[in-house]
């Protein structure tokens, strides 16, 4: 049975026509060709689909289309300004060497993001337990850890 | 002209489309009347086929089309090829049995393809992939290597007897047994070196489509090596010329050995684009690469090293069985064999070592190269058992691996190579400082105090990378050529596209590559673009494993880079009415000696296509150029890992207090994308020690560790931030002196861990992965032994 979900993505108001057991991830990286949201795993294990909806990071293959209805997401194609200059986070990973092939890259920067607003100054042990959720096969995490502390301070600094 | 770029530490210039979104990954190519793919897969490790039925599947909602390996043979397309050709002890071919892209009567593992289906939607693919009726006879299977030929175990392949694909060996085995009957001490170990999945993190994907205009076809592809790729579908399996396929990998999400390989879902969504006339996309599922990506390492070894009095190592008797699983895959038989054993002198004098290696077939996922390949399993074997024999004799293992350590160089090994340059003292005084080695006494007594055991290992590595001189792969089985291609294209404004077969999946070459290039060129890094990835722009390439970018594809490049740079000097010559002779070249400029007459590199590109005022009678016009490189010998990055770790004796668990790394990796044009390959290895390696291991059930043959929650890649918790240094003696046969860093870590690191963890448990050995319930085993066996 087809449902219509509507929903606003990265500031646009959209809708689209999707299956019940359709995910949320399905919808932003087929209906809306959204696809810096990767899928790297099937059992909501790897993070690298991490959107935020309502303020809050989730894996977005772990959502249903439908539990969306209504609500405010935003993908890694919303992040940086709109000039195209990188939000402090993004920023900090590039300046640190935080990411390799890129794929985890997107889902651990909208956790990093999250994370960050209630971490302004965080330890090491906080940011490796922050990214429990989050897989990352190339980089052994060493520059993720210190891009998001280095991110995270840099949030803090520019509010 | 600008500040020298190599060595430099540069962001790098893939990282904004990557931060962004706006990377384009396989699965992102979405093409015109696209249809999708989905694959029945065996649930069977060891099965006949006695029917198939597609008929409830034709009725599923968007179904297209469905093919089963009836129709791949009526088709008449080949099977998978192996790419390297291993003789064994008595001088025969090893046994190639045939790998069907889809199972022609029989599956042999779990996840094995058996059909494929093609919808409007992927999950009408799958949902009519479900409607596919199997009638299996079930037959038992063998999953354990040590097991395969074992009398009466379940026979795989006809053309295989006891499951062999080959028994090999390299070295003198009666020189090798009689320095054993001489020696005064000899250490054996017997050990596993764990199967591993390798789980890059972006699934594979293969997009084919078909072009009856021209005829032709397009295939996107998750691959590390496209032209390589092309050239085993088009020449061995599908029978077509090789100019009318284009494959393209754009950016592709890590690889570390499982991207490098023909698989049946390329080909088979190739083949079937030009059936339905329609793109045709797979995009596997994590569940399904845990089946059906190649598997790494799975070797059984017994290992033995002979000493004399003073630890000096007299010789090395080694015998391993390895798992090639199901089938053959793309270059599985040369790991364990060619990469494998031509590494045991690790940095020592051995003077003698002999080496059997069995491969032998299981019902299991094929095993081929993952991150190291052979090398690890080397470095395992030969660390191992260094650091057991300096325990038991008493022996400092840093002192033993001193005493023991090749000095001068060029030196040739007992196993077939000829290291040209190192210095392993330089790396081991390193890194003993670096991991604070000296206070190590101190904090184990404090651990003690806690109620804790501490324990401190060392690994100290070798490698072949840059592989390798294409004759002397010729002459050990290799079936295809080991060279690069670059091409260098300047363009009229002087800005430049380079062309690299190399291709990068992580490493960073859209840096590394345009900073050796911009160096050489004196201009800023943005004028500098490099292509990769599509066999449609790239002249040729052999692609990226083994290390080998740098040396290989980074050399091709700068060959390239040569030839433009001549080409200028004859062009700036007759702009500057000056002798050749006479004209210099630094970095962007050239000069007249002993004149201030000079032309930037700008200036004369432009002239190249702008020839007005040209040397018409001696040069073409335009400035591009290409070069193939073909390495005269492998390059040996070498280094020394030092782990200390702290262990709970209650519950088992291994926490790692420090890890240090020092490597030489010979010249280093970017050092912080060195230390990012450094960490990533070093972490794979941990993980094989520490977290990781691939188990079948016995019995069924059914793969027990099939997701993420029950095969652990490591976590940002299960691992320490890393203590990197390097030093540096440059290659001597490569122009940028380089040798490759994307290994080094997952080869040094599992011996450093296991060594620290056996000298923390005050054991001689234990299986990884050291689990905490593995660790705290140990341990009770101990205490009741
Ligand atoms: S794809 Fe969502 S957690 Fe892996
Ligand atoms: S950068 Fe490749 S998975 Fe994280």
């Amino acid at each position: 049975m087809a449902v219509k979900v509507s929903l606003k993505v990265n500031g646009k108001s959209v809708s689209a026509e999707v299956e019940e057991r359709t995910l949320l991830v399905t919808v932003i990286r087929e209906n809306l060709r959204l696809t810096g949201t990767h899928v790297g795993c099937d059992t909501a294990q790897c993070g690298a689909c991490t959107v935020s909806m309502n303020g809050k990071a989730v894996k977005s293959c772990s959502i249903l289309a439908m539990q969306a209805e209504g609500a405010e997401v935003m993908t890694i194609e919303g992040v940086a300004k709109p000039d195209g200059t990188l939000h402090p986070m993004q920023a900090a990973f590039k300046e640190h060497h935080g990411l390799q092939c890129g794929f985890c890259t997107p889902g651990m920067v909208m956790n990093a993001i999250d994370f960050a607003k209630s971490h302004p100054n965080p330890s090491e042990q906080e940011v490796r337990e922050a990214l429990e959720g989050n897989l990352c096969r190339c980089t052994g995490y060493h520059n993720i850890v210190k891009a998001i502390g280095a991110g995270a301070r840099a949030m803090a600094a520019s509010k | 002209m600008n500040a020298p770029l190599i060595g430099a530490r540069i962001e790098r210039k893939e990282d904004y489309r990557f931060l962004t979104g706006a990377g384009q990954y396989t699965d992102d190519v979405e093409l015109p009347r696209q249809s999708y793919a989905a694959f029945v897969r065996s649930p069977h490790a060891h099965a006949k086929i006695r029917k198939i039925s597609l008929d409830k599947a034709r009725q599923a909602p968007g179904f297209i089309a469905a093919y089963t390996g009836e129709d791949f043979a009526a088709a008449k397309l080949g099977g998978l090829p192996c790419g390297w050709l291993i003789t064994d002890v008595n001088g025969q071919p090893m046994k190639e049995p045939p790998h069907p892209c889809l199972a022609q009567g029989k599956v042999r593992y779990v996840g094995d393809q058996v059909a494929i289906v093609v919808a409007e939607t992927s999950e009408q693919a799958r949902d009519a992939a479900e409607r596919v009726n199997v009638d299996y006879e079930v037959l038992p299977a063998v999953v354990d290597g040590s097991k395969a030929r074992a009398k009466g175990a379940p026979q795989l392949h006809d053309i295989a007897p006891d499951n062999t694909c080959y028994v090999w060996a390299l070295g003198d085995k009666a020189v090798t047994d009689a320095a054993f009957a001489k020696a005064a001490h000899v250490t054996k170990l017997d050990f596993i070196n764990n199967r591993l999945i390798p789980n890059a993190l972006e699934p594979r994907v293969a997009n084919g489509s078909y072009s009856r205009a021209d005829d032709s076809y397009t295939l996107y592809v998750a691959s590390q090596n496209p032209h390589v790729e092309r050239l085993l579908m088009t020449a061995f399996v599908m029978g077509l010329p090789e100019h009318k396929v284009r494959v393209v990998a754009g950016d592709v999400g890590g690889g570390f050995g499982s991207k490098i390989y023909l698989y049946a879902e390329d080909v088979a969504v190739t083949w079937a684009s030009k059936q339905v006339n329609r793109p045709v996309k797979w995009t596997s599922d994590r569940s399904e690469a845990f089946l059906s990506d190649a598997h790494g390492r799975d070797h059984h070894t017994v290992a033995e090293l002979a000493l004399d009095k003073d630890g000096k190592f007299l010789a090395m008797r080694v015998k391993t069985t390895a798992n090639v699983g199901a089938y053959l895959s793309t270059f599985a038989s040369c790991v364990p064999t060619i990469l494998y054993a031509t590494l045991l002198a690790g940095q020592y004098k051995t003077p003698v070592i002999h080496c059997e290696v069995t491969a032998v077939f299981t019902n299991t996922t094929p095993v081929d190269a993952y991150r190291g390949a052979g090398r690890p399993e080397a470095t395992y074997v030969v660390e191992r058992l260094v650091e057991t024999a300096a325990r038991e004799m008493k022996i400092d293992p840093a002192e033993i691996r001193r005493r023991n350590f090749i000095t001068a160089f060029p030196y040739q090994t007992p196993v077939a190579l000829m290291y040209d340059i190192g210095d392993y003292n330089a790396t081991m005084d390193a890194a003993q400082k670096l991991a604070d080695v000296s206070g190590f006494s101190k904090r184990k007594e404090q651990s003690i105090k806690n109620g804790k055991l501490r324990g401190l290992g060392y690994a100290a590595y070798i490698e072949a990378c840059g592989i390798a001189p294409s004759a002397v792969a010729g002459s050990l089985g290799a079936r295809a050529g080991l060279f690069e291609a670059g091409e260098v294209r300047v363009h009229p404004t002087g800005s430049v596209t380079v062309f690299t077969g190399s291709h990068s999946h992580g490493q960073g070459h859209e840096t590394t590559f345009a900073q050796v290039v911009a160096d050489r060129l004196g201009m800023p890094i943005e004028n500098v673009d490099i292509v990769h990835g599509d066999t449609s722009k790239i002249l040729f390439g052999m692609g990226t494993y083994g290390s080998r970018s740098i040396a290989v594809g980074g050399t091709a490049i700068v060959k390239a880079l040569d030839k433009v740079i001549a080409k200028g000097k004859k062009i700036a010559a007759h702009l500057m009415e000056a002798a050749e002779a006479d004209v210099e070249y630094d970095r962007g400029v050239y000069t007249v000696k002993g004149t201030d007459k000079k032309k930037m590199f700008g200036e004369v590109a432009f002239a190249a296509y702008v020839p007005h005022n040209y040397p018409h009678d001696k040069l073409e016009p335009g400035l591009n150029e290409n070069a193939f490189y073909d390495p005269s010998n492998f390059t040996f990055p070498a280094g020394t890992y030092v782990c200390e770790v702290e262990v709970d004796p209650e519950t088992g668990v291994v926490r790692i207090e420090k890890f240090t790394a020092v490597d030489d990796f010979g010249k280093i044009i970017n050092p912080m994308i060195v230390e990012g390959q450094v960490h990533g290895g070093l972490t794979q390696g941990i993980g094989q020690a520490l977290t990781e291991g691939c188990r079948y059930d016995d019995a069924t043959g059914q793969l027990l560790t099939g997701s993420f929650m029950d095969y652990c890649i490591p976590r940002a918790t299960d691992v320490p931030s890393y203590q990197v240094d390097t030093r540096e003696t440059p290659c001597t046969h490569n122009p940028l002196g380089v040798k490759g860093c994307g290994e080094a870590g997952a080869i040094g690191a599992p011996a450093a861990l296991m060594n620290a963890i056996t000298d923390a448990l005050g054991v001689t050995d234990m299986p990884m992965p050291a689990t905490p319930q593995t660790v705290w085993r140990t341990l009770q066996n101990k205490k009741a032994a």
